[in-house]
Order: structure tokens, then C-alpha cells, then sequence
């Protein structure tokens, strides 16, 4: 009862208000309403020249009334608590529906997630600048002590401290405290004359305790690391070969292939290249794919999905088949089924849609010194930008920051910035072998859809994929 | 308009600020709505409202500098923020190049209204919203057998901004916007479902075109069946106007002072050379009024006017804001660019492509990026085999590569067929010798 209190007295809001608010919500019949109240902190500070010199916090609060009628959703939102806005928006969103008053008056049940994956030690909220401003300056100055090319260097550490609380007219009533921290280099070199830049970047739901000497000194030595090898990187030769995917980022590879294209609502739609292919096999049996959202600290997950569902690991590829979408709640009932705790959004002013948390492959049998063995020309590609899929047409694109050449089964030439693109069912299809290195890889990699922007993680063990296009030269 | 309230706020927030120990202090307090409502199918699918508020304070303390955002306009939330926020400046490294501009270079006031808010946009019903967005996707519900789903929405919407410093800016804007979207999904080989859309949006009610959005979003997907990716080799490329843009935004981002500043842009000095192909001349034309991104003040109140970016391919303008200008020990320009419009060829694309013996017209990008130190470039792409100026082939999966210089220095034909409802007109383009690769 304690902890109610405490959420309601957050928000300055009654549990008799919020009856009243979603008892607006459903007067038009509606049959189901949420509400999602948002108090979110952030701050950052950053770094250029050598001077820790410029610093942001802004406060963000509001909440956002849902309404669903079937596979519609009325939504609107306000930036304040009182009864009378939230009265009003609840009255904006409830339009959707077109027929009498449901008449409910739930009674609210604290959920508590089984699980939390993000405890925290010392909250962001508690620790001042000057705490922070120390482990900025020690970045910049431990990746000018790696290389004498270092010619520029900025650093930016960003945190936020997200007060979520939830109720629905289902009687659901839950609080997240969501943690979220990012820290990242970016670094120019100068040699002969050239410039090269390089970036890395690691990002956790943590408290302050993320910042350790050692945290700083792996970012430093990757920032450093990705800068030097364009000096000896070239562009490939393009066109299709057989691409190696080294551990860890090369998740971005599911993300767009395959993640994308499993969301539930493209396949409510029947938008999705997937869409006929539920239960059925669509690549070897060695391959088994997970969207997970109980990775401890991990930047993806999600004690309670943004709709009352339980965070949870759901493999979508078991042994081959394609065993799960990723489902919200409105897209699970469609399909009959329970969510999958997908159920995701920006923040208060965005309706939750289904969305990735942490993607990855899990472990082969195959070692990745043979499947660079098994390619007589090709390339291994380990660092990543950004990538983008069209969901219908299947077609999937990731840029490739570095990776090397592959000539006679052999890692040889780096090479840099060139995009490959390939289409999500036959990739996956043509990923001959896995391998048994499997890495998370905590970059700040963020997925956009809708206009939505959402914190997500990918992973994988090294792979083969016997043919994708690589750009390069003629 | 933003209120007389929170016009009052902002100075108050401001002089607060002042007394709080802050030399120098600038606050923006921004305002909108908007609203979106989405068809799919015949039913409607999603509608939302949204309103917002926000109040942005730059702070100057002691030769320090801090930037901070808050949705809470309650003076005694304020008053807190902001102590909090002018204490923790205070343990930053001073800067003294964190300065508000030079008075001398803000917008004074007086010139004509930029007719960038539509008035009527209060009159208009949810019934009249909603049937143009049904009436959109109607143009073609039924009219194909291949149709698996047609999606439409229709949204508008309004943000008002005022703006106030402590050594002499004050300033407001007002902007609207209208758009009407229709997206198709088709029937393809295989379990493909190729995808496509069609839009329009304008600042008024009165211009946003309203017919044949959906015909268009339709003939766009099946125009798609079919694609294949085709032999990788050097083609002559035309970019549509839809996405030639996409070429153009590296080039500006190797502009900023933030880049320039940190030695990563491609075009560190390059200002006065000839670095693009001659038949580039892009202008910033920020005043004519009704037109998208027109502005007579950027974010930090510096008046904007009349620019050449590139005049016959040689720079003419780097974007630097007043920060990193005093870093450079170069004069302040502008933080960003406005209205960018490129000078026209004489030919629409269509012709273009008719005198195109081999090419390759690109009307999507896929992904990519590129290097901000090199410009190396790698997207990925689709649109058509151009063969004795025809369309022959759709072609997707497949890449375009070079570098961002060498390109502009290839394009040998610019279009006469800019998007208007966009702040950058760029016209379709021709390239020569571009490397794709597929097969």
C-alpha cells in the first residue's frame, strides 16, 4: 500500500482520479484505455579541447491517454497532472470509439516485475556534475595518452532517470524506475596531412557506479583502435561474396534482417515480408535467434514493457523456425496469443508499438577461424553504423564502419565504409555456419520507427552468409 | 502566437536567471499541436492529439556555459531548476568563447510577416480531416487485385516560438503545416510485399494537394514489381528530386563550425576553392515569404539573409554560430542554413533520362552513410535500368559507391524540378560514371 501511495503522491494524482480519467477514456465505449505517467531527468556533459565545458539537463513530465477499440487507438497526451487536463485528453482519445460508456471502475492491483534488471547503487539523480566531470576528463586524456596521432577529441556523457507509472482499466497499476546511461569518444587523428575520426561508445541501464577506470579505459582504447585502422583500410572491389560477421555488433545484421520484419503489428497488417511464415522453417536448425529483455543492465531491456506486460526473453528462431513475432498487446490479441512484452515507446507522448529490446543470435557448434578458412574471397566485417530495412520488400542494408578482406581463407586488407545489402529471408537462409563466440555488444544503439526512437541492444555469435552485396569500387 | 503569459515567463526566467549569478542568459519558450489521423483500410486506425510546451534557457556563468530544457512552467519548479542549473555551470572548465552574439548581428524587427502560419487552421473540423485522408485512400481501395493494404493519414499541425536574451534579442515565430500521406503495400514474387507512398504537404490548408496522392503512392509500389538486382559496374546516375537531397546533406553537415572546428569535414579549407562541379550554384534565400525553413532570425537571433553556399561550384559560405566562430577566430555566419534553393537546369528528369544511353535512375535510398573526415560514401538503393533512354528494369539490392567530392564533381546535369514543399529545393541530378554494385 506504501509504495501506491508513494507513486500517486509522484504525480499528485487520487486513484478515485485515475477511475475518473479512464472511466473518460472508455465513454465512448472504447474497450480498453491506459495511462502512462512520465517524470523524466536528463543530463549531459561534454567535452572538446581538453576542457570539460558545456553541460545540458532538462526535466521532462506528462502522461499520455490510451484508448483501444479493436485494432484502433485514440491517443492523446498532457504535460501537466491535474484532473481537468487529463479529464480533457482522455476525452480527445476516447473519440476513437464509437458507442456507449463501458462503465468501469477498476480497483488497482500493484504489478511488481518479477525481476529487476536494472538495481542501481547510486542513482544519477543523487550524484552532482563535479561527480561526474572527472571520468569525462580522464577519457579524453587516456585516448591522447594511446596514440600521438590524436589530434582532436570530444567526450559526452549523457544520463537519464525515468519515473514511469501505469495504470490500466484492466486494474494494472505498476512503477519502473528506469536508469540510462551513455557514454561516448569521438576522436580525430591527423597523419601526413590525413585525417581519420573514429567513435566508440558503451551504454547501460546503470546507476553511477558505470563509471569506473576501466569502463573508461575500454572506450578509450576502442575510440582509439577504430580511428587508426582507416589509415591502413582501403575501399573493396564491390558486388556479391560471401560475408563473414564478426561477434558482437554484427547483430545489427538481425536487427534488420529478420527483427524488423518479426514485429508484430507489419504482420497484423500482413505488410511483412514474414508475414505467411509463422511456424515455418526459414533457415538451418543450428540457428537460433532471441529478442530478450532480462539482460541485467543491458541498454534493451525492460522490467515491465510500456503497457503493464512482463519483461521477458522470447526466441523468435528456435532451431530454424520462426517461432515468434514480437507482440504489443493490441497486436497479441489479433493474433490470439499472450504479449510478448514488446509493448514500447519514446515517452508519454507516443503510443507503445512493438519494438526490439536486446536481438541476438545464440552460440553455434562451427569456430570462426574455420568459416574464414571456408572463403576463398570475401569479407569479415566487425564495426558498425547504422542500418535500415524496407519491411515489405525484405530488402536490409548495414554500413560497415571497418573489416578486412578475406582472400584464400585468410584475414588480410582492412577495409572501411562501404554499405552491404542483402534481403532478410534469403540472408538467413544462406547463413551456412555460427560460431561459438557469442558477444553482446553494448554500443548506444538505438532503433527508430514511427517517428519513435527507442533504446535497443544486438549481439551475435561470428557467421557466415554464403552471398550479400558488398558496395565498393568497380 | 505564444501567449502574453509565457512571453512574461521567459523574461522573468531570464532576469531570474540574472540574479542568480548569470552574466549573460538567453530563453526560447517554444509552443505547439498538432494532430494525426491514419486510415488503413476503410476503418479509421489511429487518432492523436498532442499539445506541448517547453522552455529552453542558455545560461552564461562566470565564463561558463549550460544549456537546459523543461516542460514544468511553474515559477517555484523554475526558480529551483534554474538555482540548480546556474550552480552547476559553475564547476565547469571556463570558456570563453561561450558567449551570446555580437547585438549588432541580431534580427531587429520590422520586416514583413513571412506568412508561414495558416489561420485557418483553427476553422478546420476532425470530420473534414478525416474524410481527406479517407477520400485518399479511396482514389484506389478496390481499383487493383494485387492491393494487400493501403494505409493513409492526414495530420497538421502548429508551433509557435519566442525568443529573449539579455544583451538585447527579442523575437517570435509562428509556422503550420498540412500533409496528406498515402502508403500502398503490394503483392509481390515470392513473399514479397513491395512498398510504397505518396505525399504532399504544404504551410496552408489552401495549397496542399489533395487529389491523386493515392494514385500516385499506387503506381509508385507497382511500378516496383519485379526488381532485380543487375550487373555491378560504372553507370551515368539520375537521382530523383525526391531523394537528391540525400547527396546534399553530407556536404552541409562538412560545412557546420561544429565540424570544421574538430578538424572532421571534408571541406576543412576548402572556403573560396572550387570544390564541386561548376554547375553547382546553391543559394540560402531566407526571406521569401511562404516557402519552408524561411526565417528572418536563426536559433541564436542572428539575422539571416541572402547567401551563396556554392556559386559555380567554387564555397562561398561555411555555418558557423557564435561559439564556434570565437573558437575559430573567424566571423560568425549563420548556425545553419534556411531556404536552400539550387539553381535549376533547363530539362525535367524525365528528359534527362531520355538522353541516358546506359544509367541507372535511383528513387530510394537504402541505408548507408558516409565519412565525415573523407566523404566516402557507400547507400544503398533501388529504382531503374535506364537503357536508350527508357526504363527497362527495376532494380533494388544493390549499392552506390565513391566519394562525396569526386561525385559533385561528376554531376553533369541538374533538373528543373524541385520539390517546393521542402526547405532545400533540389532538383533531380545527373552523375556520370558512378560505381554500383550488385551482380
Amino acid at each position: 500500500m506504501d509504495c501506491k501511495r508513494a507513486y500517486l503522491a509522484h504525480f499528485g494524482v487520487s486513484e478515485e482520479d485515475l477511475r475518473k480519467v479512464l472511466a473518460a477514456a472508455l465513454e465512448k465505449g472504447g474497450d480498453y484505455a491506459d495511462l502512462f505517467f512520465e517524470h523524466t531527468f536528463n543530463n549531459a556533459v561534454g567535452l572538446r579541447d581538453g576542457e570539460v565545458n558545456s553541460t545540458f539537463s532538462g526535466i521532462d513530465y506528462g502522461v499520455g491517454v490510451r484508448v483501444l477499440s479493436g485494432d484502433q487507438t485514440g491517443y492523446a497526451y498532457v504535460e501537466n497532472t491535474t484532473l481537468e487536463d487529463m479529464l480533457k485528453a482522455a476525452g480527445t482519445a476516447a473519440r476513437i470509439a464509437n458507442g456507449a460508456s463501458t462503465g468501469i471502475s477498476p480497483e488497482f492491483a500493484v504489478k511488481v516485475s518479477p525481476k529487476n534488471y536494472y538495481t542501481i547503487r547510486q542513482s544519477w539523480e543523487d550524484m552532482t556534475l563535479k561527480q561526474r566531470i572527472p571520468y569525462v576528463q580522464m577519457l579524453n586524456d587516456r585516448i591522447f595518452a594511446l596514440d600521438k596521432r590524436v589530434n582532436k577529441v570530444m567526450v559526452n556523457l549523457s544520463d537519464s532517470s525515468s519515473h514511469i507509472f501505469f495504470v490500466n482499466s484492466e486494474g494494472v497499476m505498476f512503477y519502473d524506475y528506469r536508469p540510462m546511461v551513455s557514454l561516448t569518444a569521438n576522436c580525430v587523428m591527423l597523419a601526413n596531412g590525413v585525417y581519420e575520426n573514429g567513435r566508440a561508445a558503451r551504454s547501460f541501464r546503470v546507476g553511477f557506479e558505470f563509471l569506473t577506470d576501466e569502463m573508461v579505459g575500454i572506450i578509450a582504447k576502442e575510440a582509439v583502435d577504430e580511428t587508426a585502422i582507416m589509415y591502413q583500410a582501403i575501399k573493396p572491389k564491390g558486388g556479391e561474396m560471401p560475408v563473414v560477421l564478426g561477434a558482437g555488433g554484427s547483430g545489427i545484421f538481425l536487427h534488420e534482417a529478420i527483427g524488423h520484419a518479426f514485429e508484430a503489428d507489419f504482420n497484423r497488417k500482413g505488410t511483412s515480408i514474414f508475414s505467411d511464415r509463422l511456424h515455418q522453417k526459414i533457415c538451418g536448425d543450428f540457428i537460433n535467434v532471441v529478442d530478450d529483455g532480462t539482460i541485467p543492465f543491458n541498454r534493451g531491456s525492460v522490467n515491465i514493457d510500456d503497457e503493464g506486460v512482463d519483461g521477458q526473453k522470447t526466441y523468435v528462431v528456435r532451431e530454424g523456425v520462426l517461432s515468434s513475432y514480437l507482440y504489443d498487446r493490441m497486436s497479441a490479441k489479433h493474433f490470439n496469443v499472450s504479449s510478448t512484452g514488446n509493448g514500447r515507446r519514446e515517452s508519454f507522448r507516443q503510443t507503445p508499438i512493438p519494438r526490439m529490446r536486446a536481438t541476438y543470435m545464440e552460440n553455434g557448434n562451427a569456430s570462426e577461424a574455420e568459416m574464414i578458412a571456408s572463403v576463398k574471397k570475401g569479407v569479415f566485417v566487425n564495426s558498425f553504423t547504422n542500418g535500415q530495412v524496407q519491411i515489405g520488400a525484405g530488402d536490409f542494408t548495414f554500413f560497415v564502419k571497418s573489416g578486412y578482406l578475406i582472400e584464400n581463407g585468410k584475414l588480410t586488407q582492412p577495409i572501411k565504409d562501404i554499405n552491404i545489402i542483402g534481403n532478410g529471408p534469403k540472408a538467413l537462409a544462406d547463413m551456412t555456419m555460427v560460431s561459438d563466440n557469442y558477444l553482446m555488444d553494448n554500443g548506444t544503439w538505438t532503433c527508430g520507427k514511427d517517428g519513435q526512437s527507442c533504446p535497443v541492444t544486438c549481439g551475435m555469435p561470428s557467421a557466415l552468409i554464403k552471398k550479400l552485396t558488398v558496395g565498393g569500387l568497380s | 502566437m505564444i501567449s502574453k503569459e509565457y512571453k512574461d515567463l521567459a523574461k522573468w526566467a531570464m532576469n531570474f536567471s540574472l540574479h542568480q549569478g548569470c552574466q549573460a542568459v538567453r530563453v526560447s519558450v517554444y509552443s505547439g499541436s498538432d494532430t494525426d489521423f491514419e486510415i488503413r483500410d476503410k476503418q479509421l486506425d489511429k487518432l492523436q492529439q498532442s499539445s506541448e510546451n517547453q522552455m529552453v534557457l542558455s545560461l552564461y556563468v562566470d565564463g561558463r556555459y549550460g544549456s537546459f530544457s523543461t516542460n514544468r512552467m511553474e515559477k517555484k519548479e523554475l526558480s529551483k531548476f534554474i538555482t540548480n542549473a546556474v550552480e552547476s555551470v559553475r564547476y565547469l572548465t571556463p570558456d570563453t568563447n561561450r558567449q551570446l552574439p555580437n547585438p549588432e548581428l541580431y534580427y531587429k524587427g520590422g520586416r514583413p510577416d513571412l506568412a508561414l502560419h495558416d489561420p485557418y487552421m483553427d476553422r478546420l473540423q476532425p470530420d473534414e480531416k478525416l474524410q481527406l485522408a479517407s477520400d485518399a485512400a479511396n482514389e484506389i481501395l478496390g481499383t487493383d487485385e494485387r492491393i494487400l493494404s493501403v494505409q493513409s493519414s492526414y495530420s497538421d499541425g502548429e508551433s509557435f516560438s519566442y525568443m529573449v536574451a539579455s544583451n538585447g534579442f527579442e523575437g517570435e515565430s509562428s509556422v503550420s503545416y498540412f500533409s496528406l500521406t498515402v502508403s500502398v503495400s503490394v503483392k509481390g514474387e515470392g513473399d514479397a510485399r513491395p512498398e510504397s507512398f505518396w505525399y504532399d504537404q504544404a504551410l496552408s490548408y489552401d495549397d496542399l494537394i489533395k487529389k491523386n496522392i493515392g494514385k500516385i503512392a499506387l503506381e509508385r509500389t507497382l511500378r516496383k514489381l519485379g526488381q532485380k538486382k543487375i550487373e555491378s559496374g560504372n553507370y551515368c546516375m539520375v537521382v530523383d528530386n525526391l531523394n537528391s537531397c540525400r547527396l546534399l546533406s553530407p556536404i552541409l553537415s562538412a560545412l557546420s563550425g561544429a565540424a570544421l572546428q574538430q578538424n572532421n569535414s571534408f571541406l576543412l579549407d576548402k572556403k573560396g576553392q572550387q570544390v564541386l562541379s561548376e554547375k553547382v550554384t546553391l543559394m540560402d534565400d531566407p526571406h521569401i515569404p511562404h516557402t519552408f525553413g524561411a526565417r528572418y532570425f536563426d536559433n541564436e537571433g542572428v539575422a539571416t539573409r541572402k547567401r551563396y553556399i556554392f556559386n559555380k561550384g567554387v564555397l562561398e559560405t561555411y555555418f558557423i554560430d557564435t561559439y564556434h566562430a570565437l573558437k575559430m577566430g573567424v566571423e560568425p555566419t549563420i548556425s545553419n542554413p534556411s531556404h536552400l534553393m539550387m539553381e535549376k537546369g533547363e530539362r525535367s528528369m524525365e528528359e534527362m533520362i531520355a538522353s541516358v544511353e546506359k544509367g541507372i535512375l535511383v528513387i530510394g535510398f537504402n541505408g548507408g552513410n558516409s565519412n565525415s573526415s573523407s566523404g566516402d560514401f557507400s547507400f544503398g538503393m533501388e529504382g531503374f535500368l535506364i537503357e536508350n533512354g527508357k526504363l527497362t528494369q527495376p532494380v533494388s539490392e544493390m549499392n552506390v559507391t565513391g566519394n562525396l567530392l569526386i561525385l559533385w564533381n561528376q554531376l553533369s546535369e541538374v533538373g528543373n524540378d524541385p520539390r517546393l514543399d521542402s526547405a532545400y529545393l533540389i532538383p533531380s541530378l545527373r552523375f556520370e560514371n558512378v560505381a554500383f554494385s550488385g551482380l
